[in-house]
């Protein structure tokens, strides 16, 4: 099978990687949304308890 | 409550203890986080490649891989945090709560993909993006249930009421689950019946099925690691100004 008919998904291309995409770009979302923010609040913390030390 | 013996509750708080949860998050998902990988790999290789077209549907059919097991999914966070919910209201467990609180929007997550993807699946094979038939509709309401349960709970300031309060929606929601599941069979919807789960004589072809099982392996070890990452989130808001915080945070710096 070629490339090219893999991403054609035989004329169905628009719903199938369109169904693909969103699923991806939400799960990702989800999973790195979440570590992000938990390294924003440890810095946060981390000042803080800096700041009290001194 | 003294159901249950003070040896196991007490092994169960020790592990449920925030620094110890904490820690063995981080211990599994590195491996957790390889499982899903070799899960979701093969396939998505053997759904999107090796799988052959549908006689009907062609290619359009290969949405099957991940709108079922998002489907799936859906319920299965679901019911898991009504069972977080209970013991949460019964034994007040603190980590019942969070785990509870940290599913509800990879859950919302899984629902909306569901009803994306099948909408996308509907428009080219029934002709229409939506109907507002029993499946469809019961699954759009699971999906305000589980932003229900995340708006609640940032509502109420005192987070131990705000558990309270959104175990005992997690609890009642899940009257939803069983008429979700059996919408297809109690009215007569345009939302196929189940292909999978009738175990005697699937009405599916086992080169498909396989990549189908493989994907909804790998997108419940998604929802473990995902929800680890949450929880540790959550537990570090909950609890910033505990004393295995300032601990971890010195042994960071």
């Amino acid at each position: 099978m070629s490339l090219e008919s893999f991403l054609h998904m035989g004329g169905y291309a628009f719903y199938v990687w369109t169904s693909y995409g969103i699923t991806s770009a939400v799960l990702l979302w989800n999973l790195f949304a979440p570590i992000v923010r938990r390294k924003q609040l440890l810095r946060q913390l981390a000042l803080k308890q800096k700041r009290a030390q001194r | 409550m003294s159901i249950i013996p003070a040896p196991i509750s007490r092994f169960f708080h020790r592990t449920a203890s925030s620094p110890h949860f904490y820690a063995l998050a981080d211990k599994f998902i590195p491996w957790l986080t390889v499982l899903f990988l070799l899960l979701l790999i093969p396939g998505l290789y053997g759904g999107l490649v090796m799988a052959p077209a549908d006689y009907q549907q062609g290619d359009s059919y290969r949405i099957i891989y991940i709108h079922v097991p998002a489907a799936w999914m859906s319920l299965f966070i679901y019911v898991l945090m009504a069972v977080m919910g209970g013991i949460a209201l019964i034994w007040h467990m603190k980590l019942a709560e969070v785990m509870l609180i940290s599913s509800a929007p990879i859950g919302a997550g899984f629902t909306f993909i569901a009803l994306v993807t099948g909408s996308l699946w509907g428009k080219p094979m029934w002709g229409t993006w939506w109907v507002w038939d029993a499946r469809l509709t019961s699954e759009l309401i699971l999906l305000f249930l589980y932003l229900g349960v995340s708006s609640l709970y940032g509502a109420i300031e005192d987070k131990r009421s705000a558990a309270r309060a959104v175990s005992i929606l997690a609890l009642v929601g899940v009257v939803n689950i069983p008429i979700i599941h059996y919408s297809v069979e109690w009215w007569n919807t345009l939302h196929q019946g189940p292909t999978v789960s009738k175990m005697d004589k699937p009405s599916i072809h086992i080169s498909m099925l396989i990549p189908l099982l493989l994907m909804a392996g790998a997108f419940k070890v998604y929802y473990a690691i995902a929800v680890l990452q949450t929880a540790k989130l959550e537990l570090l808001k909950r609890e910033a100004s505990a004393q295995w915080v300032k601990n971890l945070l010195e042994k960071k710096a």
